[in-house]
């Protein structure tokens, strides 16, 4: 019993060095991890996928393939994997953890382009370092799945809209016979330099016990 | 430059003494009105009346072909005097900063402030005593001499403005008005007649709503709810805390020895706090309209004044019912918490019923779109008197109902009917604004004053203290609980931008004790000039200094509207997997109900389903549209709109089949049936003229004339870009014109009005580009990818063109200042 403690506690040290998430979150995550799991070491796609919570997400497909992406775990592996372990989890989760008063500048530009790669890497399908037309069609596409026909319709003249903005604003004087070959990281962070990612992409992990406690959402 | 000067030094001279002249007569047309109610009413008649019947009866009375009765329309005429005396002070302002910034003279603003204040203080003095002798002379005609009088003032005013650059910088307008007003006020006194004072029923019920309905309208939803908490304990603990550190402190202030204040006591004391710490959301918003401060830090102060008069409106009550009493217990303690949570959800309840009831009535004004802008403001108003009928608060009842009015009543109006909203708002609120600080500074100067410089003085001090003790402090507690802190600069600027105003001023008018009352009153108004002016004044230039940051400047992009609805999904997706329901949880589950139940119930037609994206997308093409009709000629075309056409992102090889997916012949039958249906009947209304219906003017007409050039222009551009890479199809020009169909841009450009439309004749419009559809059918190279189109193409311009002729969603993102 001790001694699994001081191993678990120890686990946990590496884990938290390896996040940033402090014991108790990681704890809290570990305790969800089995709940999804089944008490079993990995997490499965179909684990993921038999949510009901997620259900009535339209972006279900990439929200659960960004866990099971190489990409996402701080390696520099591609592909993708059919389990993952808790660390991976934890990984992944360590995309969403917000900056506090003591992140310098610096910092707070390298979790921005952190957060935007993790974006980046949900809509590039096929990590090719570009997003083409046909990979943002499908991103806009699945963005309007829950809205019925008219969503559907309407998606890829909004994706053509969006694409034909991104060029403007990166490429502003292009010939009629130039190519635009689709976004890259560089002109992606463009784009979005106005939606202050570093502190709006993020979820509130909580430090006490999930299932006791259900308070603090309502000081954000 | 030289030779202009004097040209434009003369007519904003002119302007002033202008501005000045009606002043004065609206001071001394309520002076004459009022001695005339008073002494000449039932004496003058007497004699009269006789005379009028004898001479009807013995020999008829010439028809009077000019008589004169003011009495009849004095009301009236007063109110639109003041107004009209507002609007151009408000225009004065505007006039001056216009002209200030054409001279730009090399002086500090330091400098420049000094002097304004040096020469608004000069000229204050001058005015009473310079005028007064002249009106007790002739009292008959003050109008005439005090505008001679007063021409050397308003030319050193305004050689003050002359030589001080950047004053729109320095000072806010809300300074100048008070300074207008105390002019006025000024003015009114020396002629030796009571100026009007800020009556506390006129503000409440007429000039204070649509100010507050104007900030709730177009209240930042999203931040808002995101910083509700903060919000919430800024505006409740904070002013609690206000109210009894400075009532507290007061108190004690009042027991030293010598100040001849022994008789003052703890509940008035406390009385006292209640009004002077609520931060006034019309002084606030004045302010940090003007400074441009980032969004977060502007809720964060502005959803503070919104929400503490819930706060004011229970302390104000109870403290005034115990100082009558005289006795505090327990009890009384409770039921004033109760009374809080009564008043705070009372208020936000009634105003959420009215909204409802405004966005369902909405839903039926498909027929009479004239009137469906009063349905929005008469609503409000109603929750607004509904909630003081209950001493509920008022404010509060009128945020949540144009909180929840808005998103329905926008799917439901017409194009027009919004900006028609938008612009009465605006108007409204920026008309009550500039009367409520003109009075301001008229009652200042009319005011009866008790001054006690150790009360004033310490109460300036105590509000300043306690702000920033109360800032400090629940800072530490919130940002435990926030996620995105709050710095040390953040801190600041709410701590500074608590600004006290008319509301203020109002309660205090209120007050029944008329001892003390003077003494608060005086001290209310120190506080309120205090931070007005000199927070005011100075906070612009601390913002720079510390740069904060300020409010982002462009509209949101498509890609960011994307990437904003892809966040949201993806965070709730999170939280869910991490098993924890927060805000995005919430958020989610609240969007879903409106979808399913009040979008249903409240937004007539297909709009109800239309998702947010879609949504956004047909306001960004409107807009685009927009931009295009105003950039002016058709040459600036090409600097104005992005030079990449979808050809140089498509995929060379599937690049010809999406370039021209045009329209069948039967295809093409159908729309211009639709068009000429719609022709006809634009043509058969535009000949009767209807009451309740718009005309349409020739301007209009000639716009949409330019309109039309323009589109023509910009469809030929893309064009051309589209045919640049097949290249066996680039030179017949009728083809080009084909292809403007998938953008289908015709359509939506001028689609907000569509019914009554002005092309009335058959234009060059859409109909020419349709027809030039079915000549390009002839004999051509590019017939090719044509005859293969897909069904599915067919059915999505049918959509399109639908949708496009109804009436689209209001347009977001015109700007108003």
């Amino acid at each position: 019993m001790g001694a699994s403690q001081t191993r678990a506690e120890h686990q946990y040290q590496d884990l938290a060095d390896k996040t940033g998430f402090s014991f108790e979150q990681i704890k809290n995550l570990y305790q969800r991890f089995q709940q999804l799991s089944g008490n079993e070491e990995t997490i499965s796609r179909a684990n993921l996928d038999s949510m009901p919570a997620l259900a009535n997400n339209p972006i279900r497909k990439q929200i659960i393939g960004a866990f099971f992406d190489k990409r996402n775990q701080h390696q520099d592996e591609v592909g993708s994997c059919d389990q993952i372990g808790f660390e991976q989890f934890l990984m992944v989760m360590s995309h969403f953890r917000p900056p506090n008063l003591r992140t310098t500048d610096e910092e707070k530009e390298a979790m921005r382009k952190e957060k935007l790669r993790f974006l980046f890497n949900m809509h590039d399908s096929d990590n090719d370092g570009t997003i083409t037309l046909a990979e943002y069609r499908k991103v806009v596409e699945e963005l309007m799945s829950k809205s019925g026909e008219i969503g559907q319709e309407t998606a890829k003249a909004i994706a053509d809209a969006a694409m034909l903005e991104v060029a403007s604003i990166n490429v502003p004087n292009m010939g009629p016979e130039e190519f635009y070959e689709g976004i890259t990281f560089e002109h992606f962070e463009e784009i979005l330099k106005g939606l202050e990612m570093e502190s709006r992409m993020h979820i509130r992990f909580l430090d006490v016990d999930t299932l006791t406690m259900r308070c603090g959402k309502s000081q954000s | 430059m030289a030779e202009l000067q004097p040209a434009r030094c003369w007519r904003t001279g002119f302007f002033f003494c202008l501005l000045l002249f009606l002043s004065v007569a609206s001071g001394s047309l309520v002076v004459v009105s009022g001695s005339n109610e008073t002494s000449g009413g039932p004496a003058g008649d007497t004699p009269e009346d006789p005379h009028h019947q004898t001479n009807s009866t013995t020999h008829k009375k010439a028809f009077p072909v000019l008589s004169f009765n003011y009495q009849d329309v004095r009301k009236p005429f007063v109110i639109s005097l003041w107004i009209l005396l507002a609007l151009l002070m408000k225009l004065g302002h505007r006039a001056v900063m216009i002209l200030i910034g054409w001279l730009n003279l090399s002086f500090t603003e330091s400098l420049a402030a000094l002097r304004l204040i040096c020469s608004v203080q000069l000229l204050l003095t001058r005015a009473g005593p310079t005028s007064c002798p002249n009106a007790l002379l002739d009292n008959k005609e003050p109008s005439v001499t005090h505008v001679v009088s007063s021409r050397h003032e308003t030319q050193g005013l305004h050689d003050g403005f002359h030589i001080i650059p950047n004053i729109s910088n320095v000072v806010p307008e809300s300074c100048l008005l008070i300074g207008v007003g105390l002019l006025v006020g000024g003015i009114i006194k020396a002629i030796g007649e009571e100026a009007p004072v800020l009556d506390t029923k006129l503000f409440f019920h007429y000039l204070l709503p649509p100010i507050i309905l104007d900030a709730g309208y177009f209240l930042p939803i999203q931040a808002f709810m995101e910083n509700m908490g903060t919000i919430l304990v800024f505006a409740v603990v904070g002013t609690l805390w206000n109210v009894f550190f400075i009532g507290g402190m007061i108190f004690a202030v009042c027991q030293i020895e010598g100040v001849q204040l022994a008789g003052v006591d703890l509940l008035s004391c406390l009385l006292f706090g209640s009004i002077v710490s609520a931060v006034d959301p019309v002084a606030v918003l004045a302010v940090f309209e003007e400074i441009q401060i980032n969004e977060l830090l502007h809720i964060l102060v502005f959803g503070e004044s919104l929400l503490n008069d819930a706060v004011t409106v229970v302390l104000y009550h109870l403290f005034e019912e115990f100082s009558h009493a005289g006795t505090v217990t327990v009890l009384d303690g409770v039921l004033g918490v109760v009374c809080f949570f009564v008043v705070s959800l009372g208020g936000v309840m009634v105003g959420a019923i009215y909204g409802l009831l405004g966005a369902f009535t909405s839903r039926f004004t498909t027929h009479t779109r004239v009137i469906e802008p009063l349905f929005v403001f008469l609503y409000s108003y109603m929750a607004y008197l509904s909630a003081e009928v209950f001493h509920l608060s008022g404010i509060m009842s009128l945020i949540a109902c144009g909180v929840m009015m808005r998103p329905y009543v926008e799917a439901n109006v017409s194009h027009k009917s919004y900006t028609t909203i938008k612009y009465f708002l605006k108007m409204w609120s920026s008309v009550s604004e500039t009367l409520i600080f003109i009075f301001l500074g008229v009652s200042t100067v009319a005011g009866p004053h008790a001054w006690n410089w150790t009360f004033v003085i310490s109460t300036v001090i105590l509000c300043l203290v306690s702000r920033v003790l109360g800032v400090i402090g629940l800072t530490c507690i919130i940002n435990k609980f926030r996620i995105v802190k709050l710095t040390k600069k953040d801190q600041f600027i709410v701590a500074y931008g608590g600004l006290r105003g008319a509301i203020a001023f109002s309660l205090g008018f209120l007050l029944t004790d008329n001892e003390r009352k003077n003494m608060f009153l005086t001290a209310i108004i120190t506080v309120i000039f205090f931070t007005v002016f000199v927070q005011g004044m100075t906070i612009r230039p601390l913002v720079e200094l510390l740069a904060v940051k300020k409010k982002k400047e462009s509209k949101p992009s498509i890609n960011e509207e994307i990437h904003t609805q892809f966040l949201g999904h993806l965070l709730t997706g999170i939280e869910d997997i991490c098993g924890h329901y927060g805000h995005h949880h919430w958020k989610d589950k609240l969007n879903r109900f409106n979808k399913a139940y009040l979008k249903k119930w409240l937004i007539a037609g297909e709009r109800s389903t239309e998702p947010q994206l879609i949504s956004f997308y047909n306001k960004m093409e409107m807009k685009q549209a927009m931009m295009l009709v105003e950039s002016g000629s058709a040459a600036k075309l090409p600097s104005i709109l992005p030079s990449v056409s979808m050809q140089n992102i498509q995929q060379r090889g599937s690049g010809n089949r999406r370039a021209i997916p045009s329209i069948s012949k039967s295809r093409e039958q159908e729309i211009r049936k639709i068009l000429r249906s719609n022709l006809q009947k634009t043509r058969q209304r535009l000949r009767s003229y209807s009451r309740h219906d718009l005309m349409i003017d020739p301007f209009e007409d000639n716009v949409s004339e330019i309109r039309f050039r323009k589109q023509r222009v910009e469809m030929e551009r893309r064009m051309s870009h589209y045919l640049t890479v097949p290249t066996n199809r680039q030179e017949t020009p009728s083809v080009r014109k084909v292809c403007f169909e998938p953008e289908h841009q015709v359509f939506t450009y001028d689609n907000s009005e569509s019914p009554r439309d002005p092309r009335a004749r058959p234009d060059p419009g859409p109909l020419d580009a349709i027809s030039l559809v079915s000549e390009s059918q002839g004999p051509n190279q590019s017939r090719e990818p044509r005859a293969k189109v897909p069904e599915e193409q067919e059915e999505q311009d049918q959509l399109k063109l639908s949708r496009c002729l109804s009436d689209p969603g209001p347009n977001q993102e015109e700007d108003l200042s």
